[in-house]
């Protein structure tokens, strides 16, 4: 059975069977494919991350960012509400705000200075009435016609999503019940914004969307997650996913699988040999009672929600057409972490973002995949460990929840597979 | 080497040569001989100026002893999987701020220009060196060396120090 998806050169034929997973590579290099990513999927019906509530705490905040490819501002108005617009003034075009973030009194586009109140309302437009009988806006021009587009936004914890679609449904009912759980879990008291990091990676977003559902690789490609047990597929952990398999979440505890390793005999990654001179890198804390070391929760399409160790932190994927994308790292902590506990988050900031001893790999691996599928868009990928289903799964050595994002992403961009 | 003793032009060219040292020792690919740079006790940090200027502690690298920076050539070497590269350190700017209690507050601007195996070589990180700088028996070492980056869109990920 085939899906058939339109491409800049044509069709592109999708195999489907009972296997395995199986993704062409043009999904990952077209530009066309990339236009319809941008209607159906970050402006379609979907619920995109785009920041964190501590990072617009005070009435006036704002926060400059993207959903896809588009252009957004989140903001905190003066009844404390979260208000999020299209970055883009209703006049002629132009970006109002052109900071990454600030506070003010209104939002100003700098061109003609209409002027916004921090909901997207406009509030003033010089030389409105003409000056000295000339000029002027028309008769029927209403100022409450030309307001900033706004966009639905809700909150889960700490966290602030946003859509263009007026159908999809409440965000919580989006996320499932599982997600919101684990969302409700990292976010159980206020956090402290220790800052963001930004990743410039050369391939497609979604290869990194498979790269954070993956957990077969995590202990194969990170010599450090293997051989200082942060993370192997030997742990006790599993792969959840919720209703309609667009949204995962992987955990893994560490410290349950000592002794019975054997299987990592052999392979570049697990290295015994391999000490720390300072092994107060991984001198962590115990910070939740439940055990688990380890949840990679990704979100569709563009969030990571991450517990490493004792490292915290949201990863926003921002697309730059099909070959380019940003990953912006956010990093926290909790308003009440004791000065030991603020010392091993910076330490072990060291793990994480484009200078991590674990995480600077998947940046390579996606680049290393995005250069060799250049060409041979009828091509596919093979995507079959634990069984080649989109299912739950409570252990670690799965690609299934790869299967689920593909299975989802193609109902989303109505691609539909034809009948054999 | 008493560093009150020295004149305000013989304090340059020591800081000098010890900057000019120390990125010869990188763009060389001598790494393993990079962590001898730093006192045992050393902070050595690599920050964005975006969390630098808002007092926000997150580091793309943060060490704060020489073990940890043995540990980050360790890895670099035998761990972590990145793409070849080789990095070429453009100094500028060194200025003396300070002598205070045998440390010399030091700063200076730098260029890193990054060649990977295509052979295009490009604007990597562009920044500011914050340095504290002490005698260790005849020759300058770093106490402190925070390397604060205006590049904060870092191209593909960071594996060699600056």
């Amino acid at each position: 059975m085939n899906a058939v998806i339109d491409t800049t050169n044509g069709s592109l034929y999708w195999p489907i069977d009972d296997e395995a997973g199986h993704v062409p590579y043009g999904v990952f290099t077209d530009a066309r494919i990339y236009e319809v990513e941008q209607e159906r999927i970050f402006r379609g019906d979907n619920w995109s991350f785009i920041g964190l509530t501590a990072e617009i705490p005070d009435p006036g905040d704002f926060k400059a960012t993207y959903i896809g490819d588009t252009p957004v501002i989140v903001t905190r108005d003066r009844e404390g509400g979260i208000n999020v617009m299209t970055n883009r003034c209703a006049h002629r075009g132009a970006l109002v705000c052109r900071s990454a973030r600030g506070n003010v009194d209104e939002l100003e586009c700098v061109y003609h200075q209409w002027k916004y109140d921090m909901q997207g309302k406009l509030i003033g437009v010089p030389f409105r009435r003409g000056l000295g009988g000339r000029g002027g806006m028309p008769e029927g021009f209403r100022m409450e016609q030309h307001g900033l587009d706004r966009l639905r936004v809700d909150t889960v914890g700490h966290l602030i999503f946003a859509t263009f679609s007026d159908k999809v449904e409440p965000l919580k009912d989006y996320l499932g019940a599982v997600i919101v759980r684990h969302i409700e879990r990292i976010c159980h008291s206020p956090i402290r914004v220790l800052g963001d990091e930004r990743q410039l990676v050369q391939g497609n977003w979604k290869l990194y969307a498979e790269n954070t559902r993956d957990p077969y690789h995590a202990s194969l490609l990170h010599l450090f997650h293997t051989t200082f047990g942060l993370y192997r597929s030997t742990q006790k952990g599993g792969s959840w996913m919720d209703g309609k398999k667009r949204h995962t979440v992987l955990t893994a505890s560490q410290g349950t699988d000592e002794g019975n390793t054997e299987e990592y005999d052999g392979l570049r990654t697990f290295n015994a040999e391999f000490t720390l001179r300072d092994p107060s890198l991984l001198a962590g804390r115990k910070e939740f009672n439940d055990g688990v070391t380890l949840v990679i929760l990704t979100t569709f399409p563009n969030l990571v929600l991450q517990q490493i160790a004792n490292t915290l932190a949201v990863r926003q994927t921002v697309t730059k057409g099909p070959g380019q994308f940003e990953l912006v790292w956010t990093q926290f902590g909790y308003e009440d972490d004791d000065e030991e506990m603020q010392n091993i988050r910076n330490k072990q900031g060291n793990l994480i973002g484009p200078a991590g001893l674990i995480s600077m790999e998947d940046g390579e691996a996606v680049e290393i995949v995005h250069e060799a599928i250049i060409r041979d868009q009828e091509e596919s990928s093979y995507i079959g460990m634990g069984g080649g289903k989109a299912e739950d799964t409570e252990h670690l050595v799965t690609e299934s929840a790869v299967i689920g994002f593909w299975e989802y992403y193609r109902k989303t961009m109505h691609i539909e597979a034809e009948a054999s | 080497m008493e560093l009150n003793k020295l004149s305000a032009m013989e304090l340059q060219y020591h800081v000098e040569q010890l900057q000019g040292r120390y990125v010869e020792c990188i763009d060389d690919d001598r790494l393993e001989q990079w962590p001898e740079f730093f006192t045992e006790d050393c902070i050595y940090k690599i920050i964005s100026r975006e969390n630098h200027e808002r007092g926000l502690p997150a580091a793309a690298i943060f060490c704060d002893s020489r073990g940890m920076l043995v540990d980050r050539i360790v890895s670099l070497r035998n761990a972590n999987v990145y793409a070849e590269h080789n990095y070429r350190h453009v100094l500028s700017n060194i200025l003396i701020k300070g002598l205070n209690e045998g440390v010399i507050s030091a700063q200076s601007n730098y260029l890193v220009l990054q060649t990977k195996t295509d052979g295009a070589t490009d604007i990597y990180n562009a920044g500011k060196y914050l340095d504290k700088i002490v005698a260790d028996g005849d020759v300058l070492k770093f106490k402190g060396k925070i390397a604060i980056f205006d590049t904060h869109q870092i191209k593909s990920l960071l594996v060699t120090p600056i």
